[in-house]
């Protein structure tokens, strides 16, 4: 990727939403799925932990920031800005205290032990009261036109989505990024070698959080509505699709979730369009569909089709690097 | 011995009902080669991982440069400069050579700050010195998984050396490696001895091997250490013969 592509694919996004003014919302939740895939590579892809239980900082997130503009009294743009960031700090606060417990376990034992966290976190806001119980939760309504408000929202996601790149583009490249992948490598070797494995794979865990909770609160916002079940801890969707991108587009990689999301979205759309009443027949399939052929990502079977033409694809900022 | 680096003192495990190790105490001193022999199943890699801290010990105590480190984790150890490769080589396999080397120098591991900073160029001299050293040069931008197997043991000695251990554990370095590469080796082994300082504690099965470069040999057999002694005290002591062919 030279620096004109990144340009290129700048003045895309920054079009997209005017050039098709009809597909506003679902263009914002582009970026969010670009953003879920992200932040579960950090985990499962980087570092070889597979999470199901990633969906609950998003469900945190943007129960936090709802409740933090119900009860903060500001105007809603502050509102807004300030209860996505607290929701962050919350998910990061959460990360923390249940990534000490959780990430002693490895492999397979890892995975299941996430498995029931958002089951677990959808039953308790389900039942408390303060956060609107089972009846769920309005964040306050957009004070301005739909459009511009499918227009502000579109702009939120894709920076968050854009600050989410460059900072995993950025710890990727450097120490923490060599830390998780011989963790997921060999993490034996790895504490053989004197890396402190827990605080690097809790940091992981933290910042895949970090990203969650704060893009959290704006969907909440976008949704219009905060059920606990089936938008805040919504494992069988939002939870498994984040997995199912990360895979698509090839994980372990900095793009291979990015272009995972992308064609995991539209094909989704597409399904709704198409097979109305059997979109989800359709995803199924599409699901077994990937993993039979695909079982290394669009990128990793890129890679292996076209060793030569990828091989600049192939972890080029290493290679810039070390050609001193 | 006053100048012990590593002071292993009646450890014993046990694994269920059998006895890995019984009462095991042996000395390392500091800048030699020892060696550790012992026929198959003797508790040779259980002592190792007794001393790196992989396990928890039922009894006895491991000191190293006169610190207790019986209870302290592997990662802790590994940071005093106490370092062990495996017998199943263990290597990044999905980081190039270079990747391998450069999470395993010393630098890697100061303080949380280090977490999230780039790599300082300068250890890339050491790096391609290193790799220059055990022959794995012209492979440095290969997956580690590319490798074959004895280039694999070659990297996990080199990712070792570049860590910078004062005693470095090797279990069977020259298990799987094509016997005429076995010379280089050894010179190897000495050259890490003797130019850059490294204590060496060698598990090893091939008596040539470690007859020709150990200053002083632990034999061990179900778990009991039988005899110590230099090399040709130990090759003609009758109890490790008998613990190898099997007396009657």
């Amino acid at each position: 990727m030279r620096a004109w592509h990144y340009l290129i694919i700048l003045l895309l996004a920054v079009s997209a939403p005017f050039i098709l003014p009809d597909y506003r919302t679902q263009l914002a939740f582009l970026w969010l799925m670009v953003i879920l895939a992200l932040s579960w590579d950090i985990m499962g892809g980087q570092m070889g932990y597979n999470s199901f239980g990633n969906i609950i900082f998003f469900g945190i997130g943007m129960y936090v920031c709802a409740v933090f503009q119900r009860d903060s009294g500001l105007e809603y743009f502050q509102g807004l800005l300030l209860g996505m960031g607290l929701g962050g700090l919350a998910a990061v606060i959460i990360a923390l205290i249940i990534g000490n417990a959780l990430l002693g376990m490895r492999g397979h034992y890892f995975a299941i032990g996430t498995l029931g966290l958002s089951v677990v976190a959808g039953e308790l806001a389900g039942g408390w009261d303060y956060i609107g119980a089972g009846s769920g939760l309005t964040p306050p309504l957009y004070p301005g036109e739909i459009s511009e408000r499918n227009v502000f929202f579109y702009f939120l996601f894709f920076v968050w989505a854009g600050i989410t790149f460059v900072s995993l583009w950025w710890v990727y490249r450097g120490r923490f990024g060599l830390a998780i992948n011989a963790i997921r490598d060999n993490e034996d070797k790895a504490e053989a070698m004197g890396i402190y494995t827990t605080r690097y794979k809790v940091s992981a865990w933290t910042l895949s959080a970090l990203f969650l909770g704060v893009i959290g609160g704006g969907v909440g916002n976008l949704i219009g509505f905060i059920d606990p079940k089936d938008v805040a801890f919504s494992g069988a969707t939002f939870g498994v699709w984040m997995i199912l991108m990360a895979i698509l587009g090839g994980k372990g990689s900095l793009w291979g979730p990015v272009i995972g999301a992308i064609i995991f979205h539209v094909t989704q759309e597409l399904f709704w369009t198409l097979f109305l009443g059997w979109q989800r027949v359709a995803l199924g399939l599409l699901i077994v569909l990937i993993v039979v052929f695909f079982p290394e990502g669009i990128l990793g079977w890129l890679r292996q089709r076209y060793p030569h033409r990828m091989r600049d694809a192939n972890n080029s900022t290493e290679k810039n690097k070390l050609n001193k | 011995m006053n100048n012990e680096l590593l002071a292993v003192r009646s450890v014993s495990k046990a694994f269920g009902g059998v006895q890995a190790n019984q009462e095991i105490s042996l000395t390392i001193p500091s800048g030699k080669i020892i060696g550790l022999i012992g026929p198959n199943g003797s508790g040779k890699t259980t002592l190792f991982n007794s001393i790196v801290g992989y396990h928890p010990v039922d009894q006895g105590s491991v000191r190293f440069q006169g610190k207790e480190i019986t209870k302290m984790l592997v990662p802790q150890i590994a940071r005093l400069g106490l370092l062990r490769t495996f017998q199943q080589t263990r290597i990044f396999s999905g980081l190039s050579c270079i990747g391998n080397m450069q999470i395993s120098a010393p630098v890697v591991r100061s303080g949380l700050k280090s977490l999230f900073t780039k790599f300082p160029i300068d250890d890339m001299e050491d790096i391609e010195d290193i790799l220059a050293f055990v022959g794995l040069h012209s492979k440095r931008h290969l997956l580690a998984g590319q490798l074959s197997f004895g280039q694999q043991k070659l990297l996990e000695f080199a990712m070792a050396l570049i860590a910078e251990p004062k005693l470095l554990l090797l279990d069977e370095p020259t298990a799987g490696i094509n016997p005429t590469l076995i010379n280089g080796l050894i010179d190897r082994l000495r050259v890490a001895n003797q130019e850059l300082g490294i204590t060496l504690f060698i598990i090893e099965h091939n008596m040539r091997v470690i007859m020709n470069i150990a200053d002083h040999i632990y034999c061990l057999a179900h778990g009991q250490l039988l005899a110590e002694g230099p090399p040709d005290k130990i090759q003609n002591n009758q109890t490790v013969i008998d613990a190898y062919l099997g007396a009657n």
